[in-house]
């Protein structure tokens, strides 16, 4: 096993490697310019041609890649080009919001879908196995930024009972942090929800019709045992796959509701980033969330050991 | 630890995490009547007034920067931090007193080597200051409070390039700090203005923080715009990044913001809707859209395919596209000045009086087009240039343009209209863009308006005739004779389709009824803003 992790672990290296090379042959040949960014409308061509220059960004491509890569070597990810910014400083200004925005989001989508796709699977062909599978395509089809105004409009400006915008931090309490967290929650996790509740429904299902669960109904087991004991965690390994690949459908989704919400998180950060051409910023967030994905599958294979004994690396 | 246990103890180690040793809740957090929560018109995303000139940056620069003259509601120049100014009788030696006591946001005072060092690195980037620049013989420091500019040439309209408020103002900062190069980015934010910057509550794209400072000494004088006393009604101001427009006009209603700079129009009316909001003008000198067309290349090289544009031009069409129905925020523009200055003229702008199609067909026909595509770039990032190019693409079409409409970001329009290639080579044909009115009151500050070719703004009109007008109105000695210069430029201007006006329009901003002071001008003043 442990010797797996470390197969996995260094098999990251070319993957970020290659990830790095996409990413910034993209930047390079994308169209755009800082420089004019920087200089505002009133600039005259030659300002926004000193600044490209004090910049470094006329320096050919294989020089400006060589030094960005020896300095992520050295664990210096630059600095940005509008905020004077190190990037890594923007990283973690920004890192705790999204982080908390996808951790709430994942609690409460698999509290929430799990159980449903259990239910539905359960109760196959009745009203609440169709609402469920309703509500899943539902959620499928709204766009998150519909969800999110709809949910601001109802639970903020009607009802007042929560704020339209903004992130508390942890620190100043698990109350205002919540607060602020649930509606861009809900929003984002109507997908995942959607997303969890039908492989939930579909594996169960499978396995409801395992010998092993008749033989469990022949031993007078109950039924919530029956359904959570032996046949969800027989049904985890896919569940929890999906899981996993859901992370990518929450990094997105997070872009949009980051700015629905006003959240100040790392999926804001990179939209403002693209839309200036901040060089530096989108390559260090891209690099980030990269190696996020990589390290949650990684998590994701190492979790499957721990639901199904006979998986052995 | 087996498998089973493992997942338990992860269960129970997660229960803790949530709810265990968390701090009490804190459901209401009343704001504070001292703290100014402002949405301000994008993001702040970098903080040196005088490397980055953008709107937002000079919104920002004047509360913890200050001047030596600013701009009062009349648009005259009115002494700020200097207490007084002698010029010689050949116009060539101007000396400027500081007023006394004047302090950094790091306890020194304001020393005239500061004002120089300032100027120095201004001069370097801004148009007017360039111009100086160009003049300057001598720039020193006579003694700590007097400093000296001695010129080649005359330049009397010295007060106004140091009191202007179009960007990059020419802001004093700690001759350290104004030793930067000028097109590098500061990275201290100490000025003498009546807030400091609180650099350790930045987050770009999200927040800045700004604190009273309480050694300013503001003017004895009411404050008007960039003038007089700037006396602060509130101890915290706190800009908070919104770029969904939704999102801010809800925060307002809910009283999450106070105060919310530009409001787009759509949004105006469920805000006027809201008895705790108030909504008026902004900025009573506006906007001008605008589109330019590339001089350099084909079809636009030609002059009579430009009036062509020109003379089937609707800018009722194209304001009706950024302001809806209401007649009150907008005008026709007949001309390249700010309506309500003292140098708006019409003369010349028949023409921009249309449409007149016929004419347009006519013209179009004389100038030989042979279908050569029009590339048309438009930015779809700002409702401005997305609105306009949408109404600029139907109209070259019905002219008789083949059109080739690039739909792009801001930042890529930012960088191919500054492409001399022909069209098909990286090249373009029209861009859209819009002025703020405060830009355009005079040519010292309306870079769009210059003819001088290579060296003019995007398009690169050269036409020696409106060239020769902005010499004569620097050089006029009264109104009267910049009037007359003005006129004429505009005839000019107009006559070579230099760009094209596509209208005058005005902007909202919205507040919550509480605050009080707020006042219509180029940029939010926040001297005199205070709430209940």
């Amino acid at each position: 096993m442990f010797a797996y992790v470390i197969r996995r672990v260094l098999a990251t290296i070319p993957v970020m490697a290659l990830v790095a090379l996409f990413v910034f042959s993209l930047l390079y040949i994308a169209p755009g310019d800082p420089a004019a960014v920087i200089a505002g409308d009133q600039a005259t061509p030659q300002d926004v041609e000193r600044i490209r220059a004090s910049l470094g960004l006329d320096r050919p491509f294989l020089i400006r890649f060589g030094e960005w890569v020896w300095n992520i070597l050295n664990g210096d990810m630059g600095v940005s080009i509008f905020t004077n910014l190190p990037v890594t400083t923007m990283i973690q200004q920004r890192i705790e919001p999204t982080l908390s925005l996808m951790i709430l989001t994942l609690i409460l989508a698999v509290s929430i879908a799990v159980p449903m796709g259990v239910v539905a699977a359960w109760k196959q062909g009745t009203l609440i196995d169709r609402a469920v599978m309703g509500f899943a395509v539902l959620g499928f089809s709204v766009p998150v930024f519909v969800v999110g105004y709809l949910l601001a409009y109802v639970f903020a400006l009607e009802l007042d009972w929560l704020p339209v915008q903004g992130y508390t931090a942890f620190k100043v309490g698990f109350f205002p942090w919540l607060e602020n967290l649930i509606l861009p929650s809900v929003a984002l996790g109507g997908v995942y929800i959607a997303l969890i509740a039908r492989i939930t429904r579909a594996t169960m299902l499978e396995v409801l019709q395992q010998d092993y669960i008749r033989t469990a109904r022949a031993k007078g087991a109950g039924q919530s045992n029956i359904l959570f004991l032996h046949a969800l965690k027989n049904a985890a390994v896919p569940i929890v796959t999906v899981i996993g690949i859901g992370i990518a459908l929450l990094i997105g989704g997070a872009v949009v509701t980051e700015s629905v919400f006003a959240i100040p998180g790392l999926g804001r950060l990179t939209v403002d980033a693209i839309l200036r051409r901040d060089y530096p910023v989108i390559q260090g967030v891209v690099l980030l969330f990269s190696f996020v994905y990589v390290l949650v599958n990684l998590l994701i294979d190492l979790a499957y050991t721990l639901f199904d004994p006979r998986i052995r690396y | 630890m087996d498998r089973r246990n493992f997942l338990r103890a992860g269960t129970v180690a997660g229960g803790a995490a949530m709810f265990g040793g968390m701090p009490a809740p804190a459901l209401s957090q009343g704001a504070s009547a001292r703290t100014l929560r402002f949405v301000p018109q994008a993001n702040l995303a970098n903080f040196d007034p005088i490397w980055g000139t953008q709107y937002v940056v000079r919104n920002a620069a004047v509360l913890v920067w200050d001047t030596l003259y600013g701009f009062d509601d009349q648009l005259r120049p009115q002494r700020q931090m200097a207490e007084s100014e002698q010029v010689s009788a050949d116009g060539l030696t101007w000396e400027f007193r500081l007023r006394p006591e004047l302090k950094f946001h790091d306890g020194s005072l304001v020393l005239a080597k500061d004002v120089v060092a300032s100027l120095t690195r201004w001069s370097a980037r801004d148009s007017m200051g360039l111009m100086l620049k160009a003049l300057q013989q001598d720039l020193i420091a006579v003694d700590d409070r007097t400093v000296r500019w001695v010129l080649k040439k005359p330049y009397p309209k010295m007060l106004m390039a140091l009191g202007k408020n179009s960007t990059p103002m020419a802001f004093i900062m700690p001759e350290r700090i104004a030793k930067t190069d000028p097109f590098t980015q500061i990275t201290e934010y100490v000025g003498s203005g009546p807030m400091r910057f609180k650099r350790d509550e930045w987050v770009p794209g999200a927040k800045a923080v700004f604190e009273k400072f309480a050694d300013y000494v503001p003017r004895e004088e009411p404050g008007s715009w960039l003038a007089g006393g700037k006396r602060m009604g509130v101890d915290r101001i706190e800009w908070m990044v919104m770029p969904d427009p939704a999102t801010a006009s809800a925060a307002l209603q809910n009283g999450e913001v106070d105060w919310w700079e530009n409001p787009i129009t759509d949004l105006v009316p469920q805000l006027k809707r809201n008895r705790n909001i108030r909504a008026d003008i902004a900025d009573p000198l506006g906007n001008i859209g605008t589109f330019r067309m590339n001089h350099l290349t084909t079809p636009f090289n030609n002059l009579k395919a430009r009036q062509a544009v020109m003379a089937a031009l609707s800018q009722e069409d194209y304001m009706r596209a950024l302001v809806g129905d209401d007649d009150a925020m907008w005008k026709r523009l007949p001309g390249y000045f700010t309506p309500g200055t003292p140098l708006y003229t019409e003369n010349g702008g028949e023409i921009l009086k249309g449409p007149n199609m016929d004419l347009a067909k006519r013209l179009l026909a004389e100038s030989g087009y042979s279908g050569t595509p029009v590339t048309c770039v438009v930015a779809q990032d700002q409702p401005i240039t997305k609105a306009q190019g949408d109404v600029s693409a139907d109209l070259l079409k019905r002219i008789g343009f083949n059109v080739d409409y690039v739909a792009t970001d801001w930042g890529t329009t930012g960088q191919r209209r500054a492409m001399k290639n022909p069209v098909g080579q990286g090249g373009w044909s029209m861009f859209h863009s819009w002025h703020a009115g405060a830009d355009c009151i005079n040519p010292a500050v309306y870079i769009a308006i210059r003819g001088n070719g290579d060296k003019a703004w995007f398009g690169w009109p050269d036409v020696p005739a409106v060239e020769a007008e902005v010499t004569n109105w620097f050089e006029a000695p009264d109104l009267a004779t910049e009037k007359a210069a003005i006129a004429r430029l505009n005839k000019a201007a107009v006559d070579n389709a230099l760009y094209v006006p596509t209208g005058f329009f005005l902007g909202y901003q919205a507040w919550r009824s509480n605050v009080s002071g707020v006042v219509k001008g180029p940029l939010p003043f926040f001297w005199g803003v205070s709430k209940s």
